[in-house]
């Protein structure tokens, strides 16, 4: 069985990070909401602004990274096996048939994850950040003389909020469940646990890359 | 080593130096409180016979006071709203005791002058002004009900033949005892608006002479020990912050010495600004919104004084098995019925109800229209709303009763109500007479017949400023069905009623579609699985 290294340090560190903090803002952020209570108003909200403040300033070191590293193309869509991607999670998974993607450093995300995360980069994320920071800074938009967001309703902007979070939400349970479609159940988390993804044959690869790579796990 | 010993010394010396004005003793203490001494003035030095001779002693040295209050709402108890209404207890009907007119030698044993007792009464007499009501320290001034504003300087039996003796105050010992207003002399009246102690305002009563901290943190006897006038800060006699033309929002900040201000003094705006929260900073963004009586006045009534909180007049008038007039007392020992004023609902550490309110009051006056409905009629009524830009969302005690009215003409009933006549309410228990009397004390038709009609009235909560530990916590409002459940047009966080429904259904549909999807799909792997072996 080959190993590659896919996930690198400040990935995984990224991705988990940022996984803890986006399921602790659902859970403080739908009690703000109204949706239950769980820790008592003002720690939720509280804490969802400490916690907001967090994943903004771990989501600029991850652009910083994204950029610096080139790791940004790995979010290029491609039409390249999209159906066939489709067709392996809708008829090929139960049948037995082998995943026609295999992650390689320079791909790591099949073209149907590409989609998913550069929807998630793109539209929701963006959609959350705008929308919580017009909603932190309510009072001060309020005040500012511009007048296309000097109007904007509290109840507006917490509308455009509340359905980010949804998809969010969404996205999270498919992505959870998504986790376990690797060869073995467990097999995606553990290589976003150690960074290396056990694969079936040999995976077609850099011979440069996997050295880097091994000597970058290495130290 | 010398010049640290030095340093050292000069550093104490500043630390440890007495500010100016401070004393080091009370004799000193004393000196430094007053240019004059009371006692020593040739004319305090009598005996007065009647208030209005204290009066002119005053009027030697302070030639001017009389005149300055001549122009005060305690003097005329008269105002004119920026609408054009003539407000003021002169005028106005409420639904605790209703009004003035025909009850004067009753009610105006609170009026700031000396035989107010119909309208006759002279307001330009300058030796009518009661000085000594406000300024009284001894503590033993009295005005007695029924005498219109006047003292009792002899024994006297009052009212004539019921055997109860009025007992004569010292004018002359109280005289010479004057000093600035405190809160028991304010309080003498205040308090006990509405005919006893905390009926009306809910906000104030005699709790409030001297406070806990719990109950007023600026109040506070032991502590801020703030008496009324630190708010309201008098002008020449002109006491600012009268409820007939509040200020609901105040846009300024905190005051500045030496600084020229035309607007109000008693908002807490005007010490504490617009940002006076220091820890937690997001409460400042209240602010814009929230008058800082919301969260700062918990709930009202909390000085162990009850309140009225409705009032059912016509139910008045039952006598008793003995034939004597009917009283009840509830569990507490509180008066919830007598003969002479019908049902009473009283109430302690009451939530407040809560309303936008611009400082406009609308009042239902004598010569308006009302109607029986469904709905109560508001005599008086703030006004406001999100989005006018003046209001913030402000505490109130809404009393609540039921009183007398002219079905026919369909004008709220004038009673009168006290008096040794044959047609006082209170002697005779007859509505009919007491009407026609108190409707032609102020020259209005009266068809003869009397009715009761519901009313509300609107009263601004702003005294008993908890200390912030007390103050609402964040999911007192921010929750469904919390303190501020029924304030329209605000998106409140946290309250189920401002959610779009359709964006909660969708979105918890949308999660709970893909779960049952991908739950769906894990299950057919499951099954595929457990096939193959």
């Amino acid at each position: 069985m080959a190993r590659i290294y896919i996930f690198k340090r400040f990935e995984r560190f990224w991705h988990w990070a940022q996984a803890a903090l986006i399921i602790f803002m659902l859970l403080t952020g739908f009690e703000i909401h109204g949706s239950y209570a769980l820790l008592g108003w003002e720690k939720a909200a509280d804490l969802h602004t400490t916690a907001a403040w967090t994943l903004i300033g771990l989501w600029l070191f991850a652009i910083f990274w994204h950029f610096t590293t080139g790791e940004w193309k790995q979010y290029i869509p491609t039409s390249k096996n999209v159906i066939a991607v489709a067709n392996y999670y809708s008829v090929g998974i139960f049948t037995g048939a082998a995943h026609p993607f295999r992650a390689t450093q320079l791909s790591k995300h099949n073209p149907l994850q590409r989609l998913a995360y550069l929807l998630v980069k793109l539209f929701i994320n963006p959609l959350i950040w705008v929308s919580g920071l017009a909603y932190l800074y309510y009072n001060e938009l309020g005040a500012s003389k511009i007048a296309a967001i000097g109007g904007l309703e509290l109840g507006s902007i917490a509308l455009v909020h509340t359905a980010a979070a949804f998809m969010m939400l969404a996205f999270l349970i498919g992505h959870l469940y998504l986790s376990s479609t690797g060869h073995t159940p467990l097999a995606h988390i553990k290589a976003m646990i150690t960074g290396w993804e056990d694969q079936d044959e040999p995976a077609q690869k850099s011979p440069a890359g996997e050295s880097r790579a091994r000597a970058a796990a290495a130290s | 080593m010398r010049t640290g010993i030095f340093m050292l010394a000069l550093a104490a010396s500043i630390l440890f130096a007495p500010g100016a004005h401070s004393a080091s003793d009370p004799a000193t203490d004393k000196l430094l409180k007053s240019t004059s001494d009371h006692t020593k003035f040739k004319a305090l030095q009598q005996d007065f016979a009647s208030g209005p001779e204290v009066t002119k002693a005053c009027l030697g040295c302070h030639t001017e006071a009389a005149k300055q209050i001549h122009k005060t709402e305690h003097w005329k108890w008269e105002y004119t709203s920026p609408e054009g209404q003539l407000l003021g207890k002169k005028n106005v009907i409420n639904n605790f005791c209703t009004s003035v007119a025909s009850n004067e030698a009753a009610c105006n044993s609170c009026h700031v002058g000396y035989g107010w007792k119909d309208d006759s009464f002279d307001f330009t007499s300058e030796v009518s002004v009661d000085c000594l009501v406000c300024h009284d320290t001894t503590g033993n001034y009295r005005k007695p009900a029924g005498l219109a504003g006047n003292v009792v300087t002899r024994d006297m039996e009052f009212p004539p033949g019921s055997g109860k003796i009025l007992k004569a105050i010292d004018l002359k010992k109280i005289a010479q005892s004057v000093a600035k207003t405190s809160r028991d002399t304010c309080g003498a009246c205040h308090f006990y608006g509405g005919g006893g102690d905390g009926v009306k305002h809910g906000d104030m009563d005699s709790s409030l002479a001297a406070p806990e901290k719990e109950l007023d943190v600026h109040m506070d006897a032991l502590g801020l020990n703030f008496s009324c006038a630190t708010c309201h800060m008098t002008k020449g006699h002109q006491v600012p912050g009268s409820r007939y033309a509040p200020t609901a929002q105040d846009k300024g900040g905190a005051r500045v010495r030496g600084k020229e201000y035309k607007t109000n003094p008693t908002t807490c705006q005007s010490c504490h600004g617009q940002a006076p929260h220091k820890k937690i900073a997001k409460l400042n963004d209240h602010t814009d919104k929230v008058a800082c009586q919301t969260c700062h006045v918990p709930t009202y009534a909390r000085g162990g004084v009850a309140t009225k909180l409705s009032w059912d007049w016509s139910t008045a008038g039952k006598m008793g098995p003995d034939g004597k007039p009917l009283t009840k007392k509830d569990a507490k020992g509180h008066v919830i019925y007598t003969a002479a004023k019908g049902d009473f609902v009283l109430g302690e550490n009451v939530v407040p109800e809560y309303l936008w309110f611009n400082g406009r009051v609308r009042y239902t006056l004598q010569r308006d229209k009302v109607e029986k409905s469904s709905y109560p009629t508001r005599i008086n009524h703030f006004e406001g709303s999100a989005r006018d830009g003046k209001s913030l969302i402000w505490p109130v005690k809404i009393m609540r009763g039921k009183q007398a009215y002219d079905p026919v003409n369909k004008t709220l009933a004038v009673l009168h109500m006290a008096g040794n006549d044959d047609t006082a309410f209170w002697t005779n228990f007859n509505w009919e007479k007491a009407v026609a009397t108190g409707m032609a004390s102020v020259g209005t038709p009266f068809s003869g017949k009397v009715d009761f009609l519901e009313t509300e009235s609107s009263w601004p909560l702003t005294h008993m400023v908890a200390p912030a530990k007390d103050a609402l916590r964040c999911h007192q409002c921010h929750k469904a069905n919390g303190r501020l459940e029924k304030v329209p047009d605000i998106y409140i966080p946290g309250r189920a009623s401002d959610h779009a429904a359709w964006l909660d259904s969708a979105g918890w549909a949308l999660a709970l579609l893909t779960l049952l999807g991908v739950l769906g799909h894990g299950l057919g792997r499951v099954l595929v699985t457990m096939r193959k072996k």
